[in-house]
């Protein structure tokens, strides 16, 4: 066990399931380091943002794939590779590009099973980075995954710590399904206890990082330790707060969710995705058509205005969820009382 | 009356524990407190412990408050007399902080030897860690199924006062290896055999926990020689009967709330049981081989739900000196399994205790467990 960064817990992932199992191989742009060219320097980067570093001199040319700028081509063979037997963990870079290659991953990966008759096993990870605070404009800065959890057939993974990436990204490499796995590019600095050991965590199960009587709070990767940091805040006022990280948001744990808001009658949620049919509103929807009557408060969203991504620094930090603004609707839901109708 | 102002600081239960959280405090600011009175419950990633008051007076400011994660040493509370005025209080704590954050710089730097390390013995490799020296007999300390070597946190260190004390991850647990073979007693009993002979140990006292304490009357057994005295806490091998709820619920628990409710079965005082202790185990739980491990374990170790080794006969003779801990609650394995042994086996039960006495009540375990070696060395 050693402290490790969201990228090196990320790194050891891929590497130790590489190890493992010999169909698992890596294609992406700049995965090997940038080597294009007649004179490129292997391993140099080992991606944008150095995720990938080591691997290529591990595991060689044949597993780690450098590929052309055209996402629809190597997502598409990465789809193919999949379906016929290896298990790619191919990276999107920016998830902002999946534009240019959707139809690969909604209409050919996600319903190989399904329109094979369930004969078709699909076992792709597509990973990609996103999120905004990273002062990187309107097209590298969103947080896409409402889009994914959309589509049926796809699992939808955002990991919220350095132990959480580790574990959900070994479970998504061991998946049958193709797993979207977006990881929050602000991250890959922060640090924790990370075992050595490969371990996974499953999908669809919730994680409470803390528990409380008064609000609960559903929030998703990177939200998940700005909610921590305003229930830490919120308990020094007297406030005690559950703090829901449902790690996959398909599959959803909607019985932990519903559980949580039963036993506190309030519920707010943080989702830094854009606000009009995203995380927020599907599990506002959720609550309020199974568990209306548990409800002592409206349900808050913590979450940015329906605009692009500002690439001016202070419009991009007044954009994000801040912790003042998730303790700000905390404290909202908790003065909220019912008036009873004369 | 004195003026004096004494700061509560979090403490170490153990030499493992570097922070805890204030899980509750039990007494307001104002009030009137002695000498060991309960002040603050703290919970650390094994146990929930109420922190007693090292004096009297009144408790004048929580500066901590409940669920605050804080390093050890840090201030987290303030009791002096009520004549003391609010500014001198103000003071103190201003001063007390700024010399707390200029003297964790400088400590962060000679850190760190205390820990663990790996060590490949035969086909395993076993997160062991030594503490302690001098020339005491060494104690060797096995802990049981599912658990791992910080179990012995709040032992470890008091132990090791003029002695080596080796605690380590048996294969399957902790950060050791997850191979168990055919997991029997015997097999682990050997591996600990293999890691005192790769420590050059020719002899120590063996103290093992529940199946650790198995292990240690195997040990005592195929080995007689290297165990110069066993001191056994609830230990396995003594009587048929075993709480399978609580070694399936072990294996099979997923979620953090499940784990919580089999790991009640461990203590007497179910408010010990926290919500870190819960995580740590289920994160234990998922690494690679555990759960194929710890089926193997149960599945050799507790045939059609009862012990399958009988190692009462182990104490019948009367070559190596035994001390027996057992708690009168124990949900786990009952209390009564320490009937009828040899009148040369001390025995120890405790009242209102359940299956782990080395935490529920470390200091008097740690106390019997000195007392007892030490009366050894001198008998021998």
């Amino acid at each position: 066990m050693s402290k490790k960064s969201f990228r090196q817990a990320i790194n050891e992932a891929l590497r130790q399931e590489m190890r493992r199992d010999p169909t698992v191989i890596l294609m992406g742009e700049d995965v090997a380091g940038g080597r294009g060219g007649s004179a490129g320097i292997k391993d140099a980067w080992g991606g944008v943002l150095g995720v990938t570093k080591g691997l290529l001199e591990e595991f060689g040319d044949t597993r780690v794939l450098d590929t052309p700028i055209t996402e629809a081509s190597y997502i598409g063979a990465a789809a193919g590779a999949a379906v016929t037997g290896l298990r790619p963990v191919a990276e999107l870079m920016f998830v902002d590009f999946v534009g240019c290659c959707l139809d690969q991953i909604m209409n050919q990966a996600a319903k190989f099973r399904y329109m094979f008759g369930g004969k078709a096993r699909t076992p792709l990870v597509i990973r990609a980075m996103f999120g905004a605070g990273f002062n990187a404009a309107a097209q590298h800065s969103q947080a896409l995954y409402p889009l994914f959890t959309h589509i049926p057939g796809l699992k939808v993974v955002i990991p919220s710590s350095p132990y959480e990436a580790k574990g959900l990204l070994i479970s998504a490499i061991r998946d049958d399904d193709p797993v979207i796995f977006l990881e929050n590019k602000v991250m890959y600095d922060e640090e924790e206890d990370v075992p050595d050991e490969p371990y996974a965590i499953p999908f669809g199960e919730a994680n409470l990082t803390r528990e409380g009587r008064d609000v609960t709070i559903v929030a998703f990767g990177r939200m998940v330790g700005l909610a921590n940091q305003a229930a830490d805040r919120l308990e020094k006022k007297g406030i005690s707060c559950t703090v829901i990280d449902p790690r996959t948001t398909s599959p959803l744990d909607r019985d932990t969710i519903l559980e949580c808001v039963a036993d506190t009658g309030r519920l707010v949620i943080v989702d830094e995705s854009s606000p009009r049919c995203n995380m927020a509103t599907d599990i506002a929807a959720l609550v309020a058509e199974e568990a209306f009557d548990t409800l002592r408060a409206p349900i808050r969203r913590v979450v940015p205005p329906h605009t692009p991504v500002p690439f001016a620094t202070v419009l991009e930090t007044l954009y994000l969820p801040s912790v003042d603004r998730i303790e700000a609707a905390v404290t909202a839901t908790m003065a909220h009382r019912v008036v009873e109708k004369v | 009356m004195t003026h004096d102002i004494t700061p509560i600081t979090m403490p170490k239960f153990g030499l493992a524990m570097t922070e805890g959280k204030i899980a509750g405090w039990m007494v307001e600011p104002g009030a009137a407190i002695k000498t060991g009175d309960e002040l603050v419950d703290i919970e650390t990633s094994k146990i929930t412990n109420a922190f007693e008051s090292p004096v009297t007076g009144t408790l004048r400011r929580q500066v901590a408050s409940n669920g605050e994660m804080l390093p050890v040493g840090a201030l987290i509370g303030v009791v002096a007399d009520p004549a003391v005025p609010d500014t001198d209080i103000d003071a103190f704590i201003t001063r007390f902080q700024a010399d707390f954050a200029a003297s964790s710089d400088t400590q962060s730097d000679n850190a760190a030897v205390d820990e663990p390390v790996m060590m490949t013995v035969g086909d395993h490799t076993l997160r062991v860690h030594e503490r302690g020296e001098g020339d005491g007999t060494p104690l060797l300390l096995i802990h049981g199924f599912g658990g791992d070597l910080k179990n012995w946190m709040l032992n470890h260190a008091a132990l090791a006062r003029g002695r080596r004390v080796i605690a380590f991850d048996l294969p399957g647990h902790g950060e050791s290896s997850k191979d168990v073979g055919p997991g029997t007693l015997a097999f682990f009993a050997d591996v600990a055999a293999q890691l005192l002979a790769q420590l050059k140990i020719r002899q120590m006292h063996v103290m093992g926990h529940s199946l650790g304490g198995g292990i240690a009357l195997t040990l005592a057994h195929t080995v007689p020689q290297s165990v110069a005295s066993l001191v056994l806490v609830a230990p396995a091998g003594l009587g048929p009967q075993i709480n399978m709820d609580f070694i399936n619920g072990f294996i099979e628990a997923d979620r953090v709330r499940a784990v919580q409710d089999v790991l009640k079965y461990l203590v007497h005082d179910k408010s010990l049981i926290g919500r870190r202790m819960s995580d740590d185990v289920l994160r234990y739980k998922r690494l690679d081989g555990v759960q194929t491990a710890l089926r193997t374990v149960a599945d050799a170790c507790f045939p059609g739900g009862h012990q399958g080794d009988d190692l009462r006969p182990v104490l019948a003779g009367e070559d190596v000196p035994v001390t027996v801990i057992w708690g009168r609650e124990d949900e786990i394995l009952p209390a009564t399994q320490a009937d009828g042994l040899s009148s040369s086996v001390e025995r120890h039960i405790l009242p209102d205790i359940g299956h782990m006495p080395q935490l529920e009540c470390a200091d008097k375990v740690n106390e019997m467990v000195e007392d007892f070696m030490k009366s050894k060395v001198i008998a021998t």
